[in-house]
């Protein structure tokens, strides 16, 4: 078999930085080829110099078979070279179809050619397998169906070889699902995918081959027969992963939130509840309302206090912690500094009179970012800045070191790569050992039955039942989740 | 009221919308690709200029509404040019050129042609009348669903669309994001200025350097009201005409000029206000 696309001993610095070191790929055509490793691992780089976004600074890009100079994405485009990257180039005013075709137009004269279009998408998308809702404006449709227009398109340019740049980072797993089958339908027509990831779940079930790269290096390429989940975690982090596995809370105490209404839960001091359900059936509505970003259907309290009413400020005041799912838009503000993000809502204590005290605020922050290992230089970097994992070490830092009575955690883990996921999970058992109670939302069964002591498990809104924590209620998880009785 | 008083309210609405739709249509285009363009104002004035002179030193209509757009277009090129390439802010230089040119104009008035804000040209061909009505309104109403359906079905207007909505999406994508701005600005200056040109040509028959009056600002307030999509627009600008024609009426009535003048601006900010606050209604809050 031919090598489609690779690398030979490229090496790309950015200042003191050695993103990439003496790498070499091979990626044959017609394979799935999964390029794994952690945050800043040089998985980015490497892609960016494959598609012709960036240029070594020594080594050669290989195309079939062949030694070539990419100057620019043109090149790679010009050889057949498709990148899909994470922040999707689609338009959300236009429709799918006016995205698919917009700057390569089928046109009779000036007028865009609605039927052949039309046409040409069917044809792309019944080659691949899916079914895409083409009239519908791509702002009312979900990520996982841009992204397949996204691909698509890519197709429609010429490309045989698809770069998917950590294509399952925004994804809920049933979308994972869909994203995996639409890729295995790429390769069966005879196409050459590229799948960048830290998932190791999912690159098992898709790839053909896998690269893991660590600190800019490659440590191997094997085919998938040859690994198993945690041989493969082992080489992507280097170690050996301490999994605390299910550890179940040693005391409860009373209840520290108590909600009524279309969902209604409790949670215990010393106790972590996890919330399991397919994407939408309830889970943000739960969390909005419990943090005070939705109206309430119903009574809420927190450690007795009935806080239904009370605006966030106030019930983050009486012992709330709000770890968001969304961490750019909600968890952090991404211009402002870390040190004004690190100080949000405790602010008050470390000034008088409405005047900042930049020392209070300076040791205030580099005790919390310290204290949860967030890597970053100055306290006056902007958050932007950071890396996703450590973005999401800046917000836990900042809910935990409160002290909360409650923590809502949605989504805490998400985005974050194999050693910053165990950190986290084990700072959140710490919160529950100390007497606090989480509130743990995730999209993630594994972490959910890790953590949970006890799962609610929702679905239409309602709740559907409730399971023990621990590895053994993963059926019935699964047969609540669909609102089915388990048997 | 009688019929023949409704009729030549409605005449004159009709005279006065033209100009006003014209630059509304042009900002339009502007606002699809991306950009407010707060310079029609100045852009009309130097339009009613230009074409004030040109039709006047030829004696031909078509000649000066011409240089009048080709004078627009000029200035929305320029303009745009600094919005696009040297990164101004879109309001300061649609300020900019309306205040500089309209201090330009009133400066050439005094001493290239010695009148102090009243030009009155010798031999100026008005717009004639095709059934009634000059061939500027004809070719605006024409604009209305000509540019309605370009938008949705031209490469273009597709193009100009993605623009407006996702700039480097657009660049990614290989198109002159930048470029199609300009041309968008270019358009818009030479509907403004065209739209200029009607109101010495087609109305009064003779320059005046305050009589632009806002209609440039008017034209900006009514794209908005419209939502760029042209029909809500040429709708907007048709409320307003409605009104400046009316207003005239009223002045004859008794009640002070001045109060009545200020009427069809009293509706437009009504309407937008009313427009304002359905949006607020309309839109899904999450904090409740």
């Amino acid at each position: 078999m031919s090598v489609r696309l690779g690398a030979r001993d490229v090496s790309r610095a950015f200042g003191p930085v050695r993103a990439n070191e003496g790498v070499s790929v091979e990626i044959r055509a017609g394979t799935v080829h999964a390029v794994v490793g952690e945050n800043g691992a040089g998985k980015t780089t490497l892609m960016r110099i494959l598609y012709g976004l960036d240029q070594p600074d020594s080594g050669t890009v290989v195309i079939n078979d062949q030694p070539v100079r990419l100057r620019g994405p043109a090149d790679g485009i010009g050889h057949g070279i498709g990148l899909v990257p994470q922040e999707l180039a689609m338009i959300g005013s236009l429709t799918l179809l006016e995205n698919l075709v917009l700057g390569t137009e089928p046109r009779s004269g000036p007028r865009i050619d609605w039927a052949r279009a039309r046409g040409e998408a069917e044809e792309l998308a019944s080659r691949v397998g899916v079914e895409l809702p083409w009239t519908a404006l791509a702002d009312n449709v979900s990520i996982s169906v841009r992204q397949q227009v996204e691909i698509l398109r890519a197709l429609r340019r010429g490309a045989d070889v698809l770069i998917l740049d950590e294509p399952t980072a925004a994804l809920a797993p049933a979308q994972v699902d869909d994203l995996l089958r639409l890729l295995r339908g790429l390769r069966e027509a005879g196409r050459t995918v590229v799948f960048i990831s830290h998932k190791v779940d999912e690159v098992l079930a898709v790839a053909d081959e896998i690269t893991v790269l660590r600190g800019g290096k490659v440590i191997t390429t094997r085919p998938v027969g040859d690994l198993d989940r945690t041989s493969l975690i082992e080489l992507i982090v280097g170690q050996q992963v301490g999994f605390t596995g299910f550890v179940p809370s040693a005391v409860t105490g009373d209840e520290v939130l108590t909600v009524a209404g279309s969902v209604s839960l409790s949670v215990r001091a010393g106790e972590i509840v996890g919330v399991a359900g397919i994407a939408g059936s309830g889970q943000d509505e739960l969390v909005e309302r419990v943090v005070g970003l939705r109206p309430p259907d119903g009574r809420i309290t927190l450690a007795g206090q009935d806080i239904s009413t009370l605006p966030v400020d106030r019930r983050r005041a009486a012992g709330l912690g709000y770890i968001s799912g969304d961490r750019r838009s909600e968890g952090l503000s991404m211009d402002a500094s870390l040190a004004d993000n690190t100080i949000a809502g405790t602010h008050r204590t470390l000034g008088r009179h409405g005047w900042l005290k930049p020392s209070a605020v300076r040791a205030y922050a580099k005790r919390v970012l310290d204290g949860y290992s967030v890597r970053y230089g100055r306290t006056t970097a902007v958050a932007r800045t950071l890396s996703g994992g450590n973005q999401q070490r800046v917000v836990i830092g900042r809910e935990l070191d409160r002290d909360p009575k409650l923590l809502v955690a949605a989504g805490p883990t998400r985005g974050v790569d194999v050693l910053g996921m165990t950190y986290i999970h084990d700072k959140l058992r710490a919160l529950r050992d100390n007497g606090s109670g989480v509130l743990l939302v995730s999209e993630q069964l594994d972490e959910l039955l890790d953590l949970s002591d006890r799962i609610i498990v929702l679905h239409g809104g309602r709740v559907a039942g409730e399971v023990p924590g621990g590895p053994a209620s993963r059926t019935a998880i699964g047969t609540l989740m669909l609102g089915r009785t388990p048997s | 009221m009688t019929v023949s008083m409704l009729g030549g309210l409605l005449m004159s609405a009709l005279l006065l919308w033209t100009p006003l739709a014209l630059a509304a249509l042009g900002g339009l285009l502007h606002r699809v690709s991306g950009v407010v363009n707060i310079g029609l104002e100045g852009q009309m004035l130097t339009g009613a200029l230009v074409g004030a002179v040109v039709s006047g030193a030829t004696g031909d209509w078509a000649l000066g509404v011409l240089a009048a757009g080709a004078a627009g277009g000029l200035i929305g090129l320029l303009m745009s040019l600094c919005i696009t390439r040297l990164g101004a802010n879109e309001i300061i230089a649609g300020l900019g050129f309306t205040i500089v040119l309209s201090g330009l104009i009133g400066y050439l008035l005094r001493s290239v042609f010695d009148v102090s804000g009243t030009l009155r040209v010798a031999g100026l061909d008005p717009l004639p009348r095709i059934l009634g009505l000059d061939p500027l309104f004809w070719l605006t109403i024409i604009f209305v669903p000509l540019i309605g359906w370009s938008l949705r079905n031209t490469v273009a207007g597709l193009r100009l669309r993605a623009t407006g909505d996702g700039f480097d999406a657009a660049n990614a994508l290989g198109l002159p994001a930048n470029g199609i701005r300009d041309i968008a600005g270019t358009l818009a200056g030479v509907f403004a200025g065209i739209a200029g040109s009607h109101l010495v040509l087609g109305q009064v028959g003779l320059f005046n350097e305050n009589m632009v009056a806002g209609r440039g600002f008017i034209a900006l307030a009514a794209f908005y009201f419209g939502r760029a999509r042209p029909l809500p627009t040429a709708l907007a600008c048709l409320l307003f005409a409605v009104f400046d024609a009316a207003q005239a009426r009223l002045q004859t009535a008794g009640v002070p000029a001045q109060l009545i003048q200020t009427l069809p601006y009293v509706v437009v900010i009504a309407v937008l206000t009313a427009t304002a606050v359905r949006g607020v209604r309309g839109r899904v809050r999450r904090a409740g």
